[in-house]
């Protein structure tokens, strides 16, 4: 059971949470302009790295916010994502 | 003759002075039940239901002007994040970084409604009437936070979590909004109504270590 | 005269021990009375009533005995037979009480057929610092942390705090170490920030400084004195983490090493000094290392002899050596016990000399003895370290795998565990860890000066042997030489796993079932790696490495993991508000997610095909019912609505008038339906979304995901309100009658109440009420939504307003049918994530001019294919037989040998009272292009041959949903 550090709400256990994969893969701005690999490469590919990930956590059972984490997969050990360019609101 | 599309949508704000219709609270039928299962004494616990209390989810933007607006209109302070302003006749909860619960005494949603929308004028943001949404659990006694602590994972030792705090968590595996509203310790639980039932025979199963014989 | 009931207890003058002699516990073993004391374990009461055999082996039938005093326990494990019955429970570890009764096992217990009605609990807590392990490092660990502020936990096996030491004659500051022990006992439990947890059990420590401990609150008390929970399981998070854990005796592996009377000498202080049972009265110690002396002490001192004391070191420390010399005893350095003699129990010893190369020297020698103290070294317990992802090393000067520094995440390990095994060494780093975990858990503290202590100071190195040579046989024939008494595995089957071809340990493990028994390992592990190593010639156990350390620690009943979390509370159960109305009108019910819904409403004791029948006739002539409160609603509010409506839907919602509903279906990015529902625009900035009684929680997560992290900047805000309304739909030519009598105020004609329109209104009991004409069945029907807590009353007054009309209600199987008789799919049972909008021909609900979420994947190559699979209607071609949803679709001219190509499945099938046949949905293979084409269904050994249509059955016009049939 991972503890997860909700920016919002602080400390809680793993269960509150919904993984939501790998983050900063944005919504393309125009998709029909991408051609069907670029369009497939947003859709399914994703990182799998031994190490650090930038991934995604919504705290479902609380305040219901997205963020992200970086994650080391190996070891499991998480630090807060510097948010380069989400606004928040 | 009713006009099909009134913009403003006050549904489900009963005017209860004319209503025939009986309402009903999802553990109205487990009055008794509650009354058989407290415990006093240095190691009570006790459970209850507290029905209707008026609710309303309310979205602003934090760093908005409705938001100061509806607080100084409500004449609460913006709580800071996981706790409480105002008491339990009228309190605003923090739920989110713009999201806020406001808990109030029975039947005062369509008047809050209508002071909350009218702070919120013109600016980003909703309130929405919830009150039946959920119902609201006492669980209170000197034993109430050991109950808690069997089926919540929510640190809720004195140093982390006191009167005035709330959490959205999990209680087993229901979501519910923790409060405590006093240091006996006296916790509100705000459930939704299908949960009701589920919530109070967990709670009960883990007040029955303190029972007598 | 009668004997004494317990013959080889101490007197008190000689040791006092831990238990309190005043009282006596009677309990029944294999059906014999076995006398002892409170703060005796059955395996103590046991030995002091001179009972040392316990049940034979598992696969041989070989006599055994008590082995150890710990965990670890190999042999004397006992099936409890009163109150709770459990099995495979350690005698070592089961403290007596009045009335226990047990029988002793050959290694396999069995589960009782006996319900367990005993109480298991849970508790989460968080603790600043948790310490497992209360011996001395342990209480030193806690002392300091608790001196400085912090929360700490302590988490011990036993019963009493203090680790070995009351197995020992210790003493710190000039008094018995075991006063030290009540001194810091009793400042942690004055301190309220410290919770002590004794016969706990930390079971695993995980990621994130997670541990699971296991507590047992009444097994040491008789069923009608204990109250409460049986056992605890205790979830703690902890800031830091200090493992004091200890170590583990090794045994000795040689002939007949499995003897009732061989015994770990640790073991043997225990019994002595914690429970003043004298095991033997003539004991022989082995040993490779210096603790096994104070072995020797111990039984001298008690009035035993110990004719021989068997070293294989050549030079053990001379200290040592004249200190048990001049209590009577004889070393035999340089020496090993070559087999224990005797049958069953052990009646002497073979000792015989050992050279540098580890070979026999000299002749053997016997000499006579009735207890055989072993000590093969001692294995640091490493495991809790080790699961929360440390990694241990071989370390040669303390011969045992050790933690490797500084090693694991977090947690500190400390003492024993680590591999100090002097008491000074142990309280000093105890206070440092201590001091250091509560320093980074901000509770800032400096560790206090060590006492002086006087006790066990190990100064030699231990010569460890891990197999000692049979006098005559080869190794591939020492079926007698146990590496794992449990398992009855010998070093005759590591051989032969070796001789297979096998190295690695893991392999050698699961060919031997070494180590797979209740002690895991404890015991047996590193004497099977030592004689691997030797066998395939390697230059040290470790690099040969260790098996995987896996929770739990010591074994643990599956229902404390269960807790609360059985029958009644295993899930929610969800119901509406009307959930009585249904129970009293004999509803049957089926879960639909968490909920409970009606599904049928026999009469009379109608099955289920006659109830739907009867329902759907009703619905479909006359008026009926259902309570359709489960489905999922969100408000979503504020003046980019419509703009993100537009873009969540995969059809227009920006032009849906304020008063008007409209139908909408959901993709996900690959384009696949995710969910779909009616939404009603409450106002130009307002809708009111519905969503799948299932989908409810996932469409609100879904909606935030997009506004959070795609479209910050919209002005849209979503609550759920699925709770706050009840609702019902009333369906059927009738139900305008039966809705204006409900809402007298609402204008319910036909030219006044359009298909798709809603209107708010107050109902004649005063209740305010939102009414809405949706069919999700093809029939004139309307759906009044009414605050949660009015439900009932809305159920009640619906029924009365049709009684005269004969008002039926209906449940999820008839609204079904009702929808299927349409085509109207459901999203997961016609669907599964791999279907589109366009592949169940709903063109019409996909926007062309505007993007939606998944568009771009509508065009993607996959999507365009020919082959894909079409929603269409199935029509079995005689019209009675009934589709099994999920049946395979096939060609009929296919083969029907293995692999048969599969054209699709059935996903919905019923009878229909509308059409007086049966029919069914289905996902086919290009089906649009099939319809008129036959199939066949293979069920049973038989197949179905059904006909593929269009999936629309029932008045495919579409006039009846505006009540035409009424005139
Ligand atoms: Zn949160």
């Amino acid at each position: 059971m991972l503890l997860i550090r909700c920016p919002w709400c602080g400390d809680r256990d793993e269960v509150e949470f919904r993984y939501g994969g790998q983050a900063d893969v944005d919504y393309p701005a125009d998709p029909e302009r991408l051609d069907d690999t670029a369009w497939g490469n947003y859709l399914f590919v994703r990182a799998n790295p031994l190490g650090t990930l930038t991934e995604r956590w919504v705290h479902t059972a609380g305040c219901r916010r997205w963020f992200s984490v970086v994650r080391d997969t190996a070891t499991n050990e998480m630090s807060p994502d510097i948010p380069s360019r989400r606004e928040s609101r | 003759m009713t006009v099909l599309h009134r913009v403003e949508s006050e549904s489900g704000v009963a005017d209860t002075a004319t209503v025939t219709a009986e309402r009903h609270s999802p553990l109205e039928h487990r009055v008794a039940e509650f009354e058989r299962s407290a415990v006093h004494g240095p190691r009570g616990v006790r459970l209850a239901e507290e029905p209707f209390l008026t609710q309303l989810d309310l979205r602003m933007p934090p760093s908005g002007t409705a938001l100061r607006a509806v607080s100084e209109e409500l004449g609460l302070p913006v709580p800071a994040a996981n706790r409480v302003s105002g008491d339990e006749r009228q309190g605003l909860l923090w739920l989110g970084p713009d999201e806020w619960l406001l808990v109030a005494e029975e039947g005062r949603a369509g008047e809050l409604l209508g002071v909350v929308r009218s702070a919120q004028q013109g600016e980003a943001g909703s309130a929405v009437d919830v009150s039946a949404n959920r119902t609201t659990l006492r669980l209170s006694g000197p034993m109430a936070r050991e109950v808690l602590e069997k089926v919540c994972s929510v640190d809720l030792h004195p140093r982390a979590f006191s009167t005035g705090h709330c959490a959205q968590t999990l209680l087993g595996r229901a979501v519910a909004v923790l409060w405590q509203v006093g240091r006996e310790p006296e916790y509100r639980v705000l459930v939704r109504c299908s949960f009701a039932n589920y919530l109070a025979d967990l709670l009960l199963d883990a007040m029955a270590e303190f029972l007598p014989g | 005269m009668t004997s004494s009931p317990n013959p080889h207890r101490l007197n008190a003058s000689v040791r006092s021990g831990r238990i309190d002699r005043a009282r006596a516990i009677d309990c029944t073993v294999d059906g014999r009375r076995v006398r002892g004391h409170p703060g005796d374990t059955l395996a103590s009461a046991l030995l002091a009533c001179g009972i040392t055999e316990v049940g034979p082996s598992i696969h041989r039938g070989r006599a055994r005995g008590v082995f150890t005093a710990d965990c670890t326990e190999p042999n004397a494990l006992v099936q409890r037979l009163d109150g709770c019955p459990e099995p495979m429970l350690p005698a070592t570890e089961l403290e007596i009480y009045e009335g226990l009764e047990v029988r002793t096992l050959s290694g396999v217990g069995w589960l009782s057929g006996q319900r367990d009605t005993a109480g298991y609990d849970k508790k989460f807590v968080r603790s600043d610092v948790v310490v497992v392990g209360a011996g001395p490092a342990g209480l030193a660990a806690s002392l300091v942390a608790a001196r400085g502020g912090a929360r700490v936990m302590l988490i011990d096996q036993h019963r009493e705090l203090g680790g070995t030491l009351p197995d020992g004659q210790a003493h710190v500051s000039g008094h018995p170490a075991t006063e030290w022990v009540g001194r810091a006992a009793r400042e942690l439990a004055e301190n309220e920030n410290v919770r002590i947890l004794t016969r706990s059990v930390a079971l695993g420590c995980y990621d994130h400084n997670y541990l699971l401990v296991a507590e047992r609150r009444a097994e040491h008390l008789p069923v009608w004195r204990s109250s409460g929970p049986r056992q605890r399981l205790w979830h703690v998070r902890a800031g830091q983490v200090v493992l004091a854990t200890g170590a583990h005796e090794r045994p000795l592996v040689f002939a007949d090493n499995d003897r009732p009377g061989v015994m770990l000498a640790s073991a043997v202080r225990s019994y002595v000094n914690r429970y003043a049972v004298l095991p033997g009265r003539e004991g022989v110690v082995f040993t490779t290392s210096d603790s096994a002396y104070a072995t020797a002490l111990d039984l001298l001192s008690c009035g035993a002899r110990v004719p021989a004391i068997v070293d294989t070191r050549a030079e053990p420390p001379a200290r040592l050596v004249e200190q048990v010399r001049a209590a009577g005893a004889q070393v035999y350095p340089g020496s090993v016990v070559t087999a224990a003699t005797g049958e069953p129990g052990v009646t002497g010893v073979r000792i015989a000399g050992l050279d540098g190369n580890g070979s026999l020297t000299g002749t053997p020698v016997e000499v006579g003895c009735d207890l055989l103290a072993v000590s093969g070294g001692w294995n640091p317990a490493v495991q809790l370290f080790a699961q929360s992802g440390g990694t241990v090393r071989w370390d040669p000067v303390v011969a045992g795998f050790v933690p490797d520094s500084p090693g694991g995440r977090s947690a500190r390990v400390v003492g024993a565990a680590r591999g100090t095994y002097d008491l000074a060494g142990c309280l000093a780093q105890g206070f440092a860890a201590g001091a250091e975990a509560a320093t980074v858990a901000g509770f800032r503290v400096a560790p206090p000066a060590v006492p002086q202590v006087d006790g066990d100071r190990p100064v030699g190195r231990p010569r460890p042997v891990w197999a000692v040579p049979d006098e005559s046989r080869p190794r591939r024939e020492c079926t007698e030489h146990f590496v794992d008494l449990q398992r009855d595995a010998t070093v005759a089957d590591v051989h032969a796993a070796t001789e297979t071809g096998m190295r690695s340990v893991q392999h050698v493990k699961r060919y031997t079932t070494v180590s797979t028994g209740v002690e895991q390992g404890k015991s047996s592990g590193v004497n099977t790696i030592g004689v691997l190593a030797e066998t395939l010639a390697a230059s040290s156990p470790g690099e040969v490495g260790t098996t995987t350390f896996r929770p739990p620690y010591t074994p643990v009943p599956l229902a404390l993991f269960a807790g609360r979390t059985r029958g009644p509370l295993y899930d929610p159960v969800r119901t509406t508000p009307m959930h009585t109305r249904h129970e009293q009108a004999g509803a049957v019910f089926e879960d639909v997610g968490q909920w409970k819904r009606a599904r049928y409403y026999p009469k009379n004791g109608e099955d289920m095909e006659t109830a739907v029948l009867r329902e759907c006739a009703a619905a479909r002539t006359g008026v009926a019912l259902q309570d359709v409160s489960t489905l999922g609603r969100i408000e979503v509010v504020g003046s980019d609505a419509p703009v993100f409506l537009d873009r969540v839907y995969t059809n227009k919602f920006s032009n849906l008038p304020v008063g008007k509903a409209r139908y909408g279906v959901m993709c996900g990015a690959d384009g696949m339906v995710l969910d779909d529902g009616v939404s009603l625009r409450l106002a130009e900035d307002r809708y009111l979304m519905s969503t799948t009684t299932g989908g409810a929680a996932k469409v609100l997560d879904w909606l935030e995901e997009w506004l959070q992290t795609e479209w910050p900047k919209l002005d849209v805000y979503c609550t759920s309100v699925t709770e706050q309304w009840a609702a019902v739909a009333v369906v059927g030519p009738d139900s305008r009658t039966v809705v204006g009598r409900l809402a007298p105020e609402l204008d319910v004609s036909a030219e006044g109440f359009g298909f798709m329109r809603f209107a708010e209104t107050v109902l004649r009991n005063g209740v305010p009420a939102r009414v809405a004409r949706v069919s999700f069945s093809g029939e004139l029907a309307f759906e009044v939504n009414v605050a949660r807590w009015y439900g009932q009353a809305l159920w009640d007054a619906a029924m009365e307003a049709g009684r005269d009309l004969g008002i039926t209600p209906y449940g999820t199987e008839t609204m079904h049918v009702l929808r299927a008789e349409k085509g109207f799919v459901i999203v997961g049972q016609d669907t599964d994530g791999t279907v589109t909008p366009l592949d169940l021909g709903m063109n019409w609900a996909v926007s062309r001019s505007k993007d939606f979420i998944g568009k771009r994947s509508l065009s993607r190559p996959e999507m365009l294919r020919a082959d894909r699979k079409h929603l269409v209607g199935l029509l079995p071609v005689d019209g009675h037989s009934l589709l099994p949803e999920g049946a395979h679709l096939v060609d009929q001219r296919a083969p029907r040998r293995p692999p048969v190509p599969m054209l699709g499945h059935v996903t919905s099938s019923y009878r229909s009272a509308a059409l007086g046949r049966t029919f069914a949905l289905g996902l086919v293979s290009g089906g649009r292009e099939r319809v008129g084409e036959v199939l066949r269904a293979p069920v049973g050994g038989t197949d179905i041959e059904v006909e593929v249509t269009t999936p629309v059955f029932y008045d495919e016009e579409g006039v009846r949903r505006d009540g035409a049939a009424q005139g």
